[in-house]
């Protein structure tokens, strides 16, 4: 499988990434390239195998319902671009 | 006094111990080491003051006879681990500047046992990289320098491997006496190999995840990276352990792993997988891995051919497995609650702008084969196929390991070191190339140990690799000590770097 | 069961249409700390408080799960009475949005927790329907985004980031406004039963995405619309309403219907696209790799099972069966567990069915028009067993029980006693009774000769009685002693 500039710009999209025009062609040749490489696996029979899900056998812990966390604002926003009254702030976004 | 960046972590232990010196004094030593060494770029940032704070602090413990397992010795950290109120930038202009609030578990334990902090260690973007060329504070220099073909020292400049190059780097340029790095595919083992170090990238589950960076989830973990196999073992005791705060770490006491440097390896059953003896692979390596095999055997061990028959699907399967889950583990970093933001006319067009300069080549191109193998209509194909490749990868490994095999012992990498800007830069695939050996560890999640065992044709360091069984570490130490004691010694070039 | 009413389609320009509807309702669940994080769910808390650096999804944080939730999951799964999956598995959805931390929504996308069940719904007394549940998982909830905070910038709250959702998906088996807003009504009054999410939909607790298609009766199914997150039952009977017909109007306008999701705006009444949020839709579902698969045993599920309290459909069989009640009023007393715990305290050891009707008709009439829930009732089961038995042994009428029950609302008090003090008790005593009927006889010759014609003035007779003596004769014999006197 290959993909086309039009791919190239749709999966930067989802990917959130802008992409310049004289880049598209570069990063379309570069992904091709990886997708040539791992197109041998098509050759692996996995008929009838599971997929790995945890490498190694546990099973999940899970914890008791407490509150142990939170009323922590100051380290939540200690790094926030832009914050307003306990908020981050971002541009307007539209519905 | 001798020099004391000189010693090994377990000498400058024992010295401290014996009060030979102080930590306060080791402590300096490496931190004048480091200020002298900028033209390696081992740290991004360098915390002299948070040093000899700790460092006072351990000697008054120490005047006690008191104190922790690695008390009063400087380390350098992987800048993928977040520190609480120390600058934590995954080697990525995104995390420019972010101040973690936080301490990451791996962290935590080192200051419990009193380890002191020099600095955060550079590495490849997100440990994305075999040679720490992609760094958004550029690339880091190794120490080694290459013999030309005329016998003459070359000064091109060496990569220190990747993605734990700052790690590697400044362990064999005697800028800390041990360094934490990562391993997702490599980067702990390769960057080893490559410096004449010793890595261990212990068994997934092994060191927690919490609080550092994360690359690909059921890929990452945490080890470290120092100069002999005890030094290693003597940090991983102190790095690893269970926490509740991460569920995919293993419940189970930690082994004391410095008592297995030095036990006999007689009748330890070695699996030589015969998969692993590539097309093409240079005689070089294949007369240092035949040389590994005498050894062992040598040392009492026996040698078993084996068959991992999956093995060359394990770093197309990687290639797919890495990049789907990196690219959404880096999906929070959209400039909304940390790090860089570039604004634009709407929402969608600040993150676009923001992952667009943030992440450097590298990164895209990987969150966007990610992002690819992951989408609509190609999911089966790439990334479900992808991880029944790695059940059939592991099912190699438990076959082997059921039929006795102790440990396997590979080449760690399918060359040495290569200079800056040598690889990789028309095509991605030939960097990817130098996890060969090394990925299918983190693919079956077992341990991974790399041991210096000789010096290529041009003067560079070569390791091999020996594979353990799940959270059989101690297997591996005993063994790379073996290999450690019988091959010669790897002596650095004199400092050239300051 | 399951017959839609004719009286249920939609008359077009061309015939009738069918709406087929299916709910995806996401119910907070009850739980003292998120999903995947300690930190707190209470609601209404100040910006960023309820935050841990998990919910911000800073570098390096993992998620733990909180076992609560995972029990909640399965006690509503039970008591929907659906398949409980022993394994299941958690996915990331990935997407961009400035309230999802993550860029992904952790939630369980191929494996589910709970899979098919069903729910039995009541429309009246006689019509009952039966919708499917196609699967139950768990899931993260968002922050809050607020646009009216400025002119130019959105507002960041991740309180609610993380807190768990379940997401109830029902099959396409509802026909009409009035059956998904019944559905939803018994989905609530079940949850609320089994405790596992409060149901509060002012603070969103349960909102539904209402998924709507027209066809015509027993034709194909028509292109579907999903309208999201309303947060009223009586919204999602308007939504769907105007949905229907908006779709109706494009179909035999020779249009056809764009699959997309749409917003109900009560205010327009009106559904409008959301294709800002549509566009290019692929949310690249994989397994979470931070977390293991979920795992449990039946033992684990039936413990959790035997912890579940009567659930309303067999409570109302029982109050049926058992305090003979009419379909219906057990209906209306199974709707909230507490208004059957009250019915049964109060019933004890009374004629159940006269309680019934003092708790349906007085009580909640009462309640309904004060506003009120029945945990702030001020009249106490034990108070309304005092006034049913003052009934019950003839002491007071009922329509001076009628005035006791408004004096121990506003005032308090033992009815008993309040009757002994005030004179309430009923004028038994035939003496008395007979010089009232005599006086009232005598001075209404005319309507004596009137009522030995026409019986049904016997009425007019005791009305006068009563106005005589403030109400408080008992009518029975009042009667014995006005037809043997009248001759009657
Ligand atoms: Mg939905
Ligand atoms: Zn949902």
């Amino acid at each position: 499988m290959s993909v086309d500039l039009a791919t190239v710009r749709r999966i930067a999209h989802l990917a959130r990434i802008s992409v310049s025009a004289d880049e598209a062609p570069h990063l379309q040749n570069e992904l091709n390239a990886i997708l040539g490489f791992v197109e041998e696996l098509n050759s692996v029979d996995v008929e009838g195998v599971e997929p790995m899900t945890s490498v190694l056998p546990m099973r999940m812990k899970k914890r008791a319902d407490e509150i142990t966390d939170g009323d922590i604002v100051e380290k939540v926003l200690a790094n926030a671009p832009a914050r307003e009254d306990g908020f981050f702030v971002v541009p307007k976004v539209i519905e | 006094m001798t020099d004391l960046t000189r010693l090994t972590l377990a000498q400058a232990r024992d010295g401290l111990k014996a009060k030979s010196f102080t930590s306060v004094e080791l402590t300096q030593a490496h931190i004048d080491a480091v200020a002298r060494a900028k033209q390696l770029n081992c740290y991004i940032v360098e915390t002299p003051e948070k040093a000899l704070a700790q460092a006072k602090a351990s000697d008054a413990k120490l005047a006690k006879a008191e104190g922790g397992a690695l008390e009063g010795l400087p380390l350098g950290i992987k800048d993928l681990y977040c520190t609480e109120g120390v600058q934590t930038t995954a080697g990525s202009h995104i995390l420019e500047g972010f101040v973690p609030q936080y301490e990451s578990t791996v962290t935590t334990n080192l200051w419990r046992d009193g380890a002191v902090m020099l600095g955060k260690l550079n590495l490849d973007e997100f440990a994305m990289g075999s040679s720490n060329e992609t760094s958004y504070f550029g690339p880091v220099v190794s120490p080694w320098r290459r013999k030309g073909a005329d016998g003459k020292i070359s000064d091109a400049k060496i990569v220190p491997g990747g993605s734990s190059g700052g790690s590697s780097a400044a362990v064999a340029a005697h800028l800390c006496l041990g360094a934490t790095a990562t391993d997702t595919g490599g980067s702990i083992r390769q960057p080893a190999a490559f410096t004449g170090t010793v890595g261990i990238k212990p068994t997934y589950g092994r060191c927690s995840r919490w609080g550092i960076v994360a690359f690909a989830s059921s890929l990452d973990q945490a080890g470290p990276i120092a100069r002999t196999v005890r030094d290693a073992a003597i940090l991983l005791r102190s790095m690893a352990g269970h926490d509740a705060k991460d569920t995919t770490s293993f419940d189970a006491p930690v082994p004391d792993y410095e008592k297995s440097v030095g036990a006999s390896v007689k009748g330890k059953v070695i699996g030589i997988p015969k998969e692993y003896r590539l097309d093409g692979m240079s005689a070089e390596i294949a007369a240092l891995w035949d040389q590994g095999v005498a050894w062992l055997r040598a040392a009492g061990a026996e040698i078993r051919e084996i068959s991992l028959p999956h093995t060359r699907h394990a770093l197309p399967a990687y290639y797919i497995v890495a990049p789907a889950e990196a690219s959404s583990n880096l999906a929070r970093y959209d400039g909304i609650r940390y790090g860089l933001r570039k604004t634009g006319k709407d929402i969608a067009d600040l993150y676009e702008k923001t992952r667009a300069e943030g992440f450097g080549k590298e990164v895209r191109r990987r969150i966007m084969i990610g992002t690819y193998v992951l989408s609509a209509g190609y999911y089966d194909a790439y990334y479900l196929r992808a991880q029944k490749i790695r059940t059939l990868i592991k099912r190699d490994f438990d076959l082997a390991y059921a039929a006795g095999v102790d440990a396997i012992l590979t080449p760690a990498t399918p060359s040495p070191a290569f200079a800056q800007g040598e690889k990789g830069s028309s095509d991605p695939v030939e960097m990817y190339l130098n996890d060969v050996f090394t990925v299918t560890v983190n693919m079956a999640g077992l341990p991974g140990l790399v041991v210096p065992a000789g010096m290529s044709s041009d003067g560079l360091p070569l390791g091999l690799q020996l594979i353990g069984r799940p959270f059989e570490e101690e297997t591996l130490f005993s063994l790379g000590e073996a290999i450690e004691q019988a091959a010669p010694k790897i002596v650095l070039p004199e400092s050239w770097w300051g | 069961m399951n017959t839609h009413a004719k009286h249920k389609l939609i008359a077009g320009a061309t015939g009738d249409w069918e709406v087929v509807i299916g709910l995806e309702i996401h119910a907070q669940v009850t739980s003292k700390s998120k999903l995947f994080s300690g930190a707190s769910t209470e609601f209404g808390a100040e910006p960023n408080t309820h935050v841990s650096l998990v919910d911000a999804a800073m570098p390096g944080m993992l998620p733990v799960i909180n076992e609560e939730c995972v029990k909640q999951a399965i006690r509503t799964g039970l008591a929907l009475k659906a398949q409980i999956n022993h394994r299941s598995v958690f996915d990331r959805k990935n997407y961009f949005y400035p309230d999802l931390p993550q860029g992904y929504q952790i939630s369980q996308f191929k494996f589910p927790i709970v899979g098919e069940g069903e729910v039995l719904v009541d429309l009246s007394p006689t019509e009952q329907i039966k919708v499917g549940i196609e699967r139950l998982h768990l899931e993260q909830d968002a922050g809050k985004s607020l646009h009216d905070l400025s002119a130019n910038d959105s507002h960041v709250d991740l309180n609610r980031s993380g807190v768990a959702l379940m997401e109830i998906v029902s099959k396409p088996d509802m026909r009409s406004s009035e059956e998904a807003k019944a559905y939803v009504s018994k989905l609530r009054t079940i949850l609320r039963y089994a405790e596992t999410c409060d149901g509060n939909m002012e603070q969103g607790s349960l909102r539904a995405d209402v998924n709507v298609s027209v066809r015509k009766p027993g034709g194909e199914l028509g292109t579907r619309c999903e309208i999201k997150n309303v947060n009223s039952i009586r919204f999602i009977g308007q939504a769907i309403e105007v949905e229907a017909r908006r779709q109706i109007g494009i179909i035999e306008d020779g249009g056809k219907i764009d699959q997309e999701t749409r917003l109900y705006d009560p205010a327009k009444s009106e559904t409008r696209s959301m294709r800002s949020k549509e566009e290019a839709h692929d949310y690249r579902y994989f397994p979470d790799p931070d977390l293991l698969p979920l795992e449990f045993d039946q033992a684990y599920v039936d413990v959790l099972g035997a912890g579940l309290p009567e659930l309303p459909d067999a409570k109302k069989a029982r109050f049926v069966a058992t305090y003979g009640l009419s379909p219906y009023d057990a209906g209306v007393l199974v709707l909230e567990r507490a208004f059957g715990d009250y019915f049964e305290e109060a019933a004890k050891g009374r004629d159940a069915k006269l309680v019934a009707n003092w708790v349906i008709n007085e009580l909640f009439g009462r309640l309904n028009k004060e506003g009120q829930g029945i945990e702030d009732s001020p009249v106490s089961a034990a108070q309304i067993g005092g006034i049913v038995d003052l009934i019950s042994s003839n002491v007071i009428s009922g329509k001076i029980a009628k005035d006791l029950f408004e004096i121990v609302w506003s005032e308090g008090g033992d009815p008993k006693a309040i009757v002994e003090a005030r004179g309430m008790k009923q004028v038994t005593d035939s003496g008395a009774i007979e010089a009232a009927v005599d006086e009232i006889i005598a001075k209404n010759p005319d309507k004596v000769e009137q009522a030995k014609a026409k019986p049904t003035m016997l009425g007019w007779f005791v009305g006068q009685v009563m106005k005589t003596t403030g109400g408080k004769a008992n009518p029975q014999a009042v009667n014995e002693v006005l037809k043997s006197k009248l001759g009657l």
